[in-house]
């Protein structure tokens, strides 16, 4: 019996090729286990409907429609709770041993995590499609050019597949898909809402109202808000210098977590095991 | 003259492997100076209890984990130094390294294939072969998640055998199999393993490890505390044994120290709670006597017999004693 040789050597080619068939694997699991995937797109829904009917009626936003104000914080929170299925899936793909089995195979390290990364973006992507219709449903408009509808969209996105590295790092080091899922409800959902995504930032008393200006998720919000046309332009958009220069905050923030993020991940992976 | 000598030199080989583990702020020494070599194209045995340190010995030798010290090697191939080549050249399948319950059978031999760098023609055409050899057809579009539990270990098997390697670790192979599927996977490792492939087993069941491997390692507390084919452990205590089956579990007790008086060691216990054996000198005479004591006793037999040690008697020998020394 000789050794099957393998016909891939590049190294590049094989972080290509590995990460490629990572992520197909989750895209073969969201197929065959449509509950994540549904319950992703119903979610949203559900956060849109509630906030938006729930909420409008008492809620004041000076010089604007609160559907249009509300909008951009159901899609950050939506976006940045959902990356908590990047953590709980490494902690469980730990657990099941499926990673000992990768990691005594010779693929690219980072394929793993790539695939992870990839797959969740699938469903971050799906799900922001699906709020935006419901969006559309219930009278929420984009106010502005397509650009800057688009550079919105994108922001989103990346902020999701940053965060996504986050939580993987995070699921690889406390190993167990509840504590995960209790970790995310215990620190970003507060963290979601200690922000302006349902209230301007100003309105907040004192501590909450510092911690919500500085917040980088009300500078993703601020920054998806203004692109989307979504705020009276004259309107008081907090006094950090996150709310002021929100585009460039999340690009910022975005480039630091991932070149934190990745190496540390990667890192992470390489050392892990089972039990 | 070369080529032989090469022959005999170990394919395997660890060197006073050490991994302390911290749990529970306590310091656990999962591998405590643990020695091993494996011949080209043998099988070997590692047999130990659970927490016995057999899997923390597979993970060092298939690159998953690092020892505190020590050396392993794979056909001359540093372990510790060169895992990206130790990984081309083994095949794991066992308790932990498992296959993805949500991807059917032949999704997961695919996934490692082309994980292996086979390329996509190459990886489903092995894929397709594997499935086949493991004679599972009829489930290979199935999710694992409902296969059985024989037929899940088969995947998982199959799993290592993608690239042919010419080195196999199969931790527990059948824990938790029911008999049936058990002596299936036996026959399919014993193919396996008649074409000269190394393997280094471990198991908790000594039939296991006798009916698999050339040669066995039992080990406890991260050590190697003998080692040898099941024929020379059986030596190492002793001779022939008698074994008498109670009729009445209350008599064992009793049943003990009657035969603990013409024996030669420990009196052991069966699983059944109602088997005594024992090691005797001279097992026909040692039986005739033990019948009489028993019957004088009125305590009725359901069997009585001779027969040579078991590798259970070995390991019962062997850990139980070590354990009268810790304490």
């Amino acid at each position: 019996m000789s050794v099957i040789e393998p016909t891939i050597t590049s190294p590049i080619a094989k972080t290509v090729s590995d990460g490629w068939i990572a992520t197909r694997r989750n895209v073969y699991k969201l197929r065959r286990d449509p509950e994540i995937f549904i319950f992703s797109l119903i979610q949203p829904i559900m956060f849109v409907l509630l906030f938006n009917y729930v909420f409008a009626g008492a809620i004041q936003v000076e010089g604007g429609d609160y559907t249009q104000f509300l909008m951009a914080g159901i899609f950050a929170q939506t976006i940045v709770l959902s990356s908590t299925y990047s953590g709980s899936a490494m902690a469980q793909d730990l657990k099941d041993g499926i990673i000992d089995r990768f990691r005594t195979l010779p693929m690219s390290s980072a394929a793993v995590l790539i695939g992870r990364t990839f797959g969740d973006l699938v469903i971050n992507s799906s799900s922001l499609i699906v709020m935006m219709i419901t969006g559309f449903v219930i009278g929420w408009r984009i106010d502005s050019s397509l650009p800057e509808a688009a550079l919105a969209i994108l922001l989103l996105l990346f902020f999701s597949y940053a965060f996504s590295w986050v939580m993987a790092l995070i699921g690889m080091s406390v190993r167990s898909p509840e504590i995960i899922n209790n970790v995310s409800f215990l620190v970003l959902f507060p963290m979601t809402f200690l922000s302006n995504a349902f209230v301007p930032s100003e309105t907040l008393p004192g501590p909450l109202r510092v911690f919500a200006e500085w917040n980088p998720v009300s500078a993703l919000i601020q920054a998806t808000r203004e692109l989307f046309g979504n705020i009276p332009v004259g309107i008081p958009t907090g006094d950090s210098w996150l709310q002021q220069n929100p585009i460039t905050t999340v690009f910022i923030a975005l480039v630091l977590m991932l070149l934190i993020f990745i190496p540390l991940s990667i890192r992470k992976f390489k050392s892990i095991s089972s039990r | 003259m070369l080529a032989e000598s090469e022959c005999q030199l170990s394919f395997i080989q660890a060197n006073n492997l050490v991994k302390t583990y911290q749990a529970n702020k306590r310091e656990v020494k999962a591998l405590d100076g643990l020695s091993l070599e494996v011949p080209k194209g043998t099988v070997k045995g590692l047999l130990g209890p659970n927490g016995a340190g057999k899997t923390t010995t597979v993970k060092v030798l298939t690159t998953l984990i690092e020892p505190d010290s020590g050396e392993a090697s794979i056909d001359g191939v540093n372990v510790l130094e060169n895992p990206e080549a130790i990984k081309r050249m083994i095949g794991v399948s066992g308790q932990y390294a498992a296959v993805d319950q949500k991807l059917t059978g032949y999704e997961n031999l695919e996934m490692v294939g082309r994980l292996y760098h086979l390329g996509a023609k190459k990886a489903k055409q092995r894929a397709t072969e594997l499935i086949e050899m493991f004679d599972l057809v009829e489930a290979a579009n199935r999710p694992v998640k409902g296969f059985s539990g024989g037929m899940r270990r088969r995947i998982d098997l199959a799993g290592a055998l993608v690239i042919k390697p010419p080195v196999l670790f199969l931790d527990e192979p059948t824990t938790g199999l029911d008999p049936r599927s058990r002596l299936g996977l036996w026959q399919v490792i014993k193919d396996l393993v008649s074409d000269g492939t190394t393997v280094l087993l471990t198991t908790q069941y000594l039939e296991e490890a006798d009916q698999l491997a050339d040669s066995i390692a039992v080990i406890d507390s991260g050590k190697v505390i003998a080692e040898g084919t099941s024929d020379e452990l059986k030596m190492q205590i002793g001779g022939q044994r008698v074994e008498l089956s109670l009729v009445r579990i209350d008599d064992i007790e009793k049943g003990k120290s009657l035969l603990a008086e013409i024996s030669q060691g420990e009196v052991s216990v069966g699983n059944d709670g109602r088997t005594i054996s024992a090691p005797v000198d001279n097992a026909p005479s040692a039986l005739q006597q033990s019948l009489k004591i028993f019957a004088e006793e009125n305590i009725e037999l359901n069997d009585a017999g001779m027969r040579r040690p078991t590798l259970d008697d070995v390991f019962l020998e062997l850990t139980g004693h070590k354990a009268e020394v810790e304490a």
